[in-house]
């Protein structure tokens, strides 16, 4: 490209002002430097509000660091050692998990199930991965509010139908597991039909000579299904893990609001569903601002998460090795 | 052969199945905020829209706790500065990292993949403690500023400029004389317009929806975004579950507009990047 520059072309000898020589050093300039000025804001704005203030957490959490800041106390690992022993904590992490297990499985299955059925030759192709998308566009805390509505012990719609088959109310919000329950169908409604249009794109991206000469062999639906279409999905269905574990450990909006009144945050009256995130801006928000405590908590939820998604990968690396038909 | 790609007997009875239960609950948060308060206790629960819409909303906004019309033209100035600061960083580093050669382009590619991958939200103490030195705690910029650039934007137009942008048109720009800003502007830019539309689509939508950081940096209840008023609401000692339902409602509704008349869009842009990713 700097090539065609240097040498005069015919047609741009027209353009060339009075002053080549000073014209020429400057598009050298151009070629060579404009590039770095067009990714340097990613860069600047990123390491100033996204990489600093994580890495910076950890340097305030070997901190006694309160709400005026003025030269906080160095106390080492003090806040975490305290960390260990509040049971407080290991509730909330407790949960995460909980609520992590519960809305990543199903719905990573479901949304393989689904993108199976998006799959055919179906008629209003659009309008169908539009009814399933539609859940992923709406406004997360305006559907926490609604669903915990649906899930009310006394007027919710899900106690409702659950009376018509003679199943007693359940009360959602003071249960542990029926609240992970119900956080987690949130996160399902919202999540399973944005993964199984992923899982639907990497799934037209395979042959279809592999299906009709396993079909010639005599492999049914299910067969091709579960030997060529999830071992060729393995690097989509690790990517979709990774991207789920993040998200889903940290999970704050759902639990939040799914628990209203003044001490929300807490995740009903004895912590039910109170996620890591949620404790974290417990300790470290109004109307303690302990922001040290806090961002201890915040280092262990990162470390939980790294720990956890090579977990993942490495269960999902092992389950698609076996020498299966199809599998490259 | 070809049987196993047309419907099967079940097919269209469960999607049917899953595109209800997709839909049911934006459907009756329609109609919650269309009733009466007493809608909530009624048995069996009602399922059609009543007349209350107009009082409900005249409630709403005069609601002296939840600040409604100010958090919808905050989420409204925030949602807009962000979406446009993001297509504009996103698609002139996307254009440098697809089309134009410098030194560590390749490296540099990889920490973007990589900041998208960290968990930058587990920062929030530190940018609360920034934003108070700045003294933008309360206040718009505190929002917009952290959420100018995404990773996920500068790899999704560089995906994209891969291959919609063609190299003989950008060097046959340069044989005549431009430079490279004006390159991006009358090249690359038109090129991109499609993606560039999706990811300005997505990154309004994710803004609209930003929960934590709003609650944790806005304190001041007089000036929320939308989805703050929404929790000032459901928080609320007393709670008028239908007026609650007009704020859920009327916060969906501009998310949904746009889902409804760019869906084809969006759906594109969901399953060109799951392929590429």
């Amino acid at each position: 490209m700097v090539v065609q520059v240097d040498g005069p072309p015919p047609g741009a000898v027209r353009t060339r002002s009075r002053r080549p020589e000073r014209e020429h050093r400057l598009a050298r300039l151009d070629v060579r430097y404009s590039p770095y000025l067009y990714v340097t804001p990613f860069f600047l704005l990123f390491a100033i509000f996204g990489l600093y203030p994580l890495a910076y957490t950890f340097w305030v959490s070997l901190h006694d660091w309160d709400l005026l800041g003025v030269d906080p106390a160095f106390v080492g690992a003090q806040n975490y050692t305290q960390l260990m022993a509040d049971a407080d904590f290991w509730n909330s992490v407790v949960n995460t998990l909980g609520i992590f297990v519960l809305s990543t499985v199903p719905q990573l299955l479901a949304a393989l199930w689904l993108a199976n059925l998006l799959n055919r030759r179906l008629r209003a192709r659009t309008t169908w991965r539009m009814a399933v998308l539609v859940p992923n566009v709406t406004s997360t805390a305006a559907v926490a509010i609604v669903f915990a509505v649906l899930f009310g012990r006394e007027f919710g719609m899900i106690n409702w139908l659950l009376d018509l088959v003679g199943v007693d109310a359940i009360d959602w919000k003071a249960n542990r597991f029926a609240a992970w329950t119900a956080i987690s169908a949130m996160v399902d409604w919202r999540w399973t039909g944005y993964n199984a249009l992923i899982f639907l794109a990497a799934m037209q991206a395979i042959p279809r000579d592999l299906y009709e000469s396993a079909s010639i062999d005599g492999a049914g639906r299910a067969r091709q299904f579960w030997s060529i279409t999830v071992p060729l999905l393995k690097p989509t269905i690790i990517f979709a893990v990774i991207i789920s574990t993040i998200g889903g450990l940290q999970l704050f909006t759902e639990p939040r609001l799914f628990n209203s009144g003044t001490n929300a945050i807490r995740g009903g009256p004895l912590r039910e569903s109170q996620t890591m995130t949620m404790y974290m801006f417990e300790n470290a928000f109004a109307p303690h601002y302990n922001f040290g405590y806090g961002s201890a908590v915040a280092w262990l939820l990162f470390a939980l998460i790294a720990v956890v998604a090579a977990i993942n990968v490495l269960i999902l690396r092992r389950l698609g090795g076996g020498a299966r038909k199809g599998d490259r | 052969m070809t049987r196993i790609w047309s419907a099967g007997r079940l097919t269209y009875p469960a999607l049917t199945l899953t595109a209800l239960l997709s839909i049911f609950p934006i459907y009756w948060m329609f109609v919650v905020a269309s009733r009466s308060s007493d809608a909530m206790g009624q048995v069996p629960p009602p399922l059609t829209p009543g007349g209350n819409l107009g009082a409900n909303i005249t409630r709403l906004f005069a609601n002296p706790d939840a600040h409604f019309l100010t958090g919808l033209v905050n989420s409204t100035i925030v949602a807009v500065s962000v979406t446009f600061s993001v297509v504009l960083f996103s698609t002139l580093a996307g254009f440098a990292f697809a089309k134009l050669r410098f030194r560590g382009r390749n490296a540099l590619l990889m920490v973007i993949v990589a900041t998208m991958m960290v968990p930058t939200q587990l920062g929030v103490i530190p940018l609360y403690l920034l934003m108070t030195k700045l003294n933008w705690n309360d206040r718009l910029p505190a929002v917009i500023v952290p959420a100018l650039v995404t990773g996920f934007g500068v790899f999704m137009m560089r995906q994209y400029a891969a291959q919609a942008v063609s190299t003989e048109l950008i060097e046959a720009a340069r044989v005549d004389g431009c430079h490279t800003l004006r390159i991006y502007w009358n090249v690359v830019l038109p090129a991109l317009r499609p993606a560039a539309a999706v990811l300005g689509l997505l990154t309004f939508m994710t803004t609209w929806n930003d929960f934590l950081w709003p609650y944790a940096v806005l304190n001041d209840p007089e000036n929320p975004t939308v989805q703050l008023s929404l929790r000032a609401l459901s928080d609320g000692y007393y709670q008028d579950m239908s007026q609650v339902f007009t704020g859920t409602a009327i916060a969906t509704l501009p998310l949904l507009l746009v889902f409804v008349v760019f869906g084809r869009q969006i759906i594109g842009g969901i399953m060109e990047g799951a392929v590429k990713a």
